[in-house]
């Protein structure tokens, strides 16, 4: 009796260690790229050329590589701000147009109203790759020619589809009556969206957001051939540059400090907000 | 199946909606931003596609002529083979590690979502950022993985990983599923998760061993969760570029041009606009191609559940 309880206990501590085990090797994997290339960019410069064994730096924290970084381009600053304009602008502009246009499909009739939404989504099947040549041909006769606000449209109508769809169904999910009650109180059209359904369908709105900003903070093959002037460049086109080096040296401090910029903020802005990123996914993924 | 909170109402049969073209003037401005940057540049493409289109200069209609040289374009078709031979190389690889990684996370054990996190967290930063990661690791010099295998006696003096076909494109596989095994973790996830707990538990009473409850149960009853990672993974690798361009720079000897990269050349280096324009609706159609048999797929999946 008390030995078959032992040999049950033990092998489920076998069966516990075996599970971590896996779950610890497993997280290494995917967790050490990061940790090593973070850590190296802190190395000094007499050390960036060094395989990184071990990466942390050996005579004291450095900021060197990023004082590189930063004589690349207009400035780590200035790039980082492109980023920071064109991802937080496509957010907004994502917003705005996805929860009108998510309201309107939800709550109103109209002609051509399943037609009109099934060509949203429908713009999901063709790839964006595929039509940059007459993008950067459009926007130069808008006159938005290698501008950031060019760039942000195009990345705002490859961020509707889902959008939409996410703030229809989340409109949809409002019941109607307290509508009918905002209503009966005097609230009308966009005074009721804002002041009594925005509040309710902010979760929907925090998952458009969070896929909006990381997609345009992400994005690099429109943004490559968009942007023709170095001081618009955003981040990974600014990484370009800086992977090709200078004068045939590539400074690999440089470059993985510029990982580390580009990097860090999408760890942060995911992990606070898993929640809705998950739920993003997930809605997504069953459409 | 998984719709997790996010319904579609019958809502809308209890109450009438409001008609007229109010509605319109709240799609309206999504709609401008789809017709002018995305219906209008679909159609310039097929327009630009009929033309040699230059830089600078006027476009002259050629017809199909565009369609006629892609046929014989060896370089092009070298790169739908390099495209092809890829995407069937990473998507294996990425169910390969993604599947055991499902049912690894699936059970609510201590510390899962803590592995679930760390082996998403790939997914959420560029593919742009991961190659210039994964570039420098594979460095002859200043790496890692050259001088620790060097270190570790595994090898005779630092191999370039990035200077050979082979090894190159097993660093990028690597990369890629680095960087993507997390997201088709979490699709398959899903579905696993839909499968009740009573059948799994119903067939173990019933006699049957785990590989069959896998083979029997499991897999079935996956179908259409597999079917949506893999219709994911398929499109997702057709169009691979970053990698390629930060990576290898498309060598050695220019032996990983995706399509995507030749698109890019043939439009943005070369200049060939019209010609770019036929490669990108050669394109387009593979994708629309496999979004439909997506579509097929998925149906399919729903007459036998």
């Amino acid at each position: 009796m008390r030995t078959r309880r032992e040999i049950r206990a033990r092998k489920a501590l076998r069966d516990r260690v075996a599970f971590h085990g896996v779950g610890i090797g497993t997280a290494f994997f995917f967790l050490a790229p990061f940790g090593i290339g973070f850590l190296a960019s802190f190395r000094p410069n007499s050390e960036s050329g060094l395989p990184p064994l071990p990466p942390w730096p050996l005579s004291g924290i450095s900021f060197d590589a990023y004082r590189i970084l930063d004589g690349f381009g207009s400035g780590v600053w200035q790039h980082t701000m492109n980023s920071l304009v064109v991802s937080l602008g496509t957010v907004v502009l994502t917003v705005a147009v996805s929860v009108l246009a998510g309201y309107g499909f939800s709550r109103y009739r109209f002609p051509l109203k399943n037609a009109l939404f099934v060509l949203i989504i429908a713009t999901l099947m063709i790839p964006f790759q595929s039509i940059l040549t007459p993008l950067f041909i459009i926007l130069a006769r808008l006159g938005l020619n290698n501008s950031l606000f060019g760039l942000m449209l195009v990345y705002v109508t490859l961020q509707l589809p889902f959008s939409v769809f996410m703030m229809r169904n989340a409109f949809d999910a409002v019941p109607k009556e307290i509508e009918e009650a905002a209503r009966i109180d005097g609230a009308r059209d966009l005074r009721l969206l804002v002041r009594v359904l925005l509040p309710l369908v902010m979760p929907g709105i925090a998952t458009v957001s969070i896929f909006a900003f990381l997609n345009a903070w992400n994005e690099f093959f429109a943004a490559l051939v968009l942007l023709s002037s170095n001081d618009n460049y955003t981040l990974p086109v600014l990484m370009t540059a800086v992977r090709a080096g200078r004068l045939g040296a590539i400074n690999w401090g440089a470059v993985q400090a510029g990982v580390a910029v580009m990097v860090v903020p999408c760890l942060i802005v995911f992990l606070l907000l898993q929640r809705y990123y998950m739920r993003g996914l997930m809605a997504g993924a069953v459409k | 199946m998984t719709m997790s909170g996010i319904a579609f109402p019958s809502l809308h049969h209890r109450k009438r909606k409001r008609s007229g073209w109010r509605g319109l003037l709240y799609i309206a401005p999504a709609m401008a931003l789809v017709t002018v940057f995305f219906v209008l540049p679909v159609l310039f493409t097929v327009w630009m596609s009929l033309h040699k289109w230059p830089l600078l200069g006027k476009p002259a209609w050629i017809g199909f002529g565009n369609y006629v040289r892609m046929v014989s374009d060896a370089r092009f078709m070298a790169a739908l083979g390099f495209t092809a031979h890829y995407t069937i190389i990473v998507t294996i690889a990425i169910f390969a590690l993604a599947f055991p990684l499902a049912m690894f996370v699936e059970k609510p054990r201590p510390l899962v979502s803590a592995y679930r996190t760390i082996i998403f967290l790939p997914v959420v930063v560029g593919l742009a950022s991961a190659s210039l990661l994964w570039v420098w690791l594979a460095n002859v010099d200043s790496g890692l993985f050259a001088p620790l295998m060097q270190r570790l006696g595994l090898t005779n003096g630092r191999i370039n990983l990035l200077a050979d076909f082979d090894t190159a494109f097993l660093t990028i596989i690597v990369m890629v599923v680095w960087k993507i095994a997390g997201f088709t973790m979490i699709i398959l996830l899903t579905g696993l998760q839909a499968i009740p707990a009573e059948l799994t538990e119903a067939a173990r009473i019933d006699g049957a061993r785990r590989w069959q409850r896998f083979r029997y149960l499991t897999l079935p009853l996956m179908r259409r969760t597999m079917a949506l990672a893999l219709i994911l993974s398929v499109t997702g690798s057709i169009l691979a570029f970053d990698q390629f361009y930060i990576m290898t720079s498309g060598g050695p000897q220019n032996r990983m041009i995706s399509v995507v990269y030749y698109i890019f050349n043939q439009s943005f280096v070369s200049f060939n606009l019209g010609y770019g324009a036929a490669l990108s609706i050669a394109l387009l159609a593979i994708l629309v191609t496999i979004s439909i048999f997506q579509l097929w797929l998925l149906n399919v999946g729903d007459e036998r559940p």
